[in-house]
């Protein structure tokens, strides 16, 4: 039983307004029946140093990427991780963390790879929630574990594989990483060379929108006209365009996804989860090198 | 069996060995209570670091900004002091097992810890082997620093 939408007048802008609550909407609600509150950050522990009471911790490492294969889990480990954090697949399901809800935005993508309905975004995330001085709790909630239906992940509609990326070519592409990233002149994120690649540069023609553009410095989206001049005016899309958007390991274009697909309404938006450290280690993919977008390949 | 109980503790620090001991006898979910504690054992650095955050330097390998920084003493006792923000807990809980596993050690010892600690402690599938290695980086850039002291001081004792 989905709980009520956030009917606040800010959200009403976007494409789907559904998909965003306020922190005053979530505080209200907190222990609705039919209503989950998951918390998932960059930090693995960052949850148990206080977090949002009732909320339940699902880390993207250790809970959806498979440990051994690099991909997510699947439908039948999904559900057991769902049904044992109290999530039925009619629950409401609002998500945050931190750093814009960087990681949140990320495991709301995987949630709907696995077609869960009902997903949001606390807008402004933990930051938000933290910098007004509302309630923290150590306290980690024991949920009645619920039934949870094996679903198989769907990947064709919301995720792109190399191969799509090649076979996209003349459509839009979005490089979310930093312009150091893009240009070539470093392989990894700034204070994140673990995860890094053998060639530097941005699949050719993609344009460069770092993630975090898309956020206020209070960490909540930017409103929608301001999005429009960013997307659709500095990048170049046109509503109705299929795009796809990457970054190193496809967790910060995650974010960028939710802005594309949910706020400004594109509906082919895909992720590109293999991102830069599986295209920038590939043989034989075209690669541009330098502050340019580069012209589409000739094969 | 794990493959590091088969392995001799010549070489392993006390404090490094009761560490391991105390993480590996807890089941895997509670390896991360344990590490929290340590995240808030983490001291403050001292006045002479804190007010001169130029002077710490930073571990790139680690995902959340870390800044350590080792001094060696006249009895080549090494004191390694390291901050990270209160939203970086894992790791602060690394830097805080390097400086309580290290006390007391002189650089020979230091620089003879196993590079694979981190790797000991049973932490990959709670916390992620990717996150374990920003401790590796941590124990690879105390060493390195401590290795820099040492040529120090031997130009010294030379000149």
């Amino acid at each position: 039983m989905a709980v009520e939408r956030d009917p606040s007048p800010e959200f009403a802008e976007y494409a789907h307004p559904e998909r965003l609550v306020s922190a005053d909407w979530l505080q209200e609600r907190l222990g609705t029946p039919g209503l989950v509150v998951v918390e998932s950050d960059e930090d693995v522990l960052l949850y148990d140093t206080g977090h949002i009471p009732t909320a339940v911790k699902i880390d993207w490492h250790t809970d959806l990427n498979d440990p051994v294969e690099r991909d997510y889990v699947d439908g039948e480990t999904f559900a057991k991780l769902l049904g044992s954090k109290g999530i039925a697949r009619d629950t409401t399901v609002v998500i945050y963390g931190d750093k814009n809800n960087w990681w949140a935005a990320y495991a709301l993508w995987v949630f709907t790879l696995f077609g869960h309905e009902d997903v949001r975004l606390l807008d402004g995330g933990r930051d938000k929630w933290t910098a007004e001085g509302r309630e923290l709790t150590t306290e980690v909630p024991a949920p009645t574990p619920v039934e949870y239906p094996v679903v198989e992940r769907s990947d064709a509609e919301i995720r792109a594989f190399k191969e799509d990326v090649l076979a996209h070519f003349g459509k839009p592409l979005i490089d979310v990483r930093s312009p150091e990233e893009y240009s070539g002149e470093r392989t990894e994120i700034p204070g994140y060379p673990t995860e890094n690649a053998l060639r530097a540069g941005h699949i050719p023609t993609a344009a460069s929108v770092p993630w975090a553009r898309a956020a206020a410095p209070d960490a909540t989206f930017k409103r929608r006209a301001e999005l429009e001049d960013i997307y659709l005016g500095d990048a170049g899309l046109k509503q109705g365009d299929d795009v796809i958007a990457y970054c190193r390991i496809g967790e910060r274009s995650s974010h960028t996804w939710f802005v594309l697909k949910h706020l400004l309404g594109f509906e082919n938006v895909r992720n590109y989860d293999g991102s830069w450290t599986e295209w920038g280690s590939a043989v034989r993919v075209p690669i541009t090198f330098g502050a340019e977008r580069g012209e589409v390949p000739q094969r | 069996m794990e493959y590091w109980e088969e392995m001799t503790d010549t070489d392993l620090a006390p404090a490094l060995a009761e560490i391991r001991d105390d993480f590996l006898e807890l089941e895997e979910k509670d390896r991360l209570q344990l590490l929290l504690e340590f995240a808030n054992e983490l001291p403050e650095l001292p006045e002479r670091y804190a007010s001169h955050p130029d002077l710490l330097e930073r571990v790139e390998e680690c995902q959340s900004p870390v800044y350590l920084f080792v001094e060696v003493d006249d009895d080549t006792v090494v004191h390694l002091f390291a901050t990270a923000p209160k939203e970086a807990p894992t790791t602060r809980g690394f830097a805080s097992i390097l400086v309580q596993g290290l006390a007391g050690l002189n650089a020979e010892q230091v620089l003879s810890v196993p590079d694979d600690y981190p790797q000991m402690l049973g932490l990959a599938r709670a916390v992620s082997p990717l996150r374990v290695r920003g401790m590796s980086g941590m124990l690879g850039r105390t060493k390195r620093q401590v290795t820099e002291h040492l040529a120090k001081l031997t130009a010294r004792s030379a000149g």
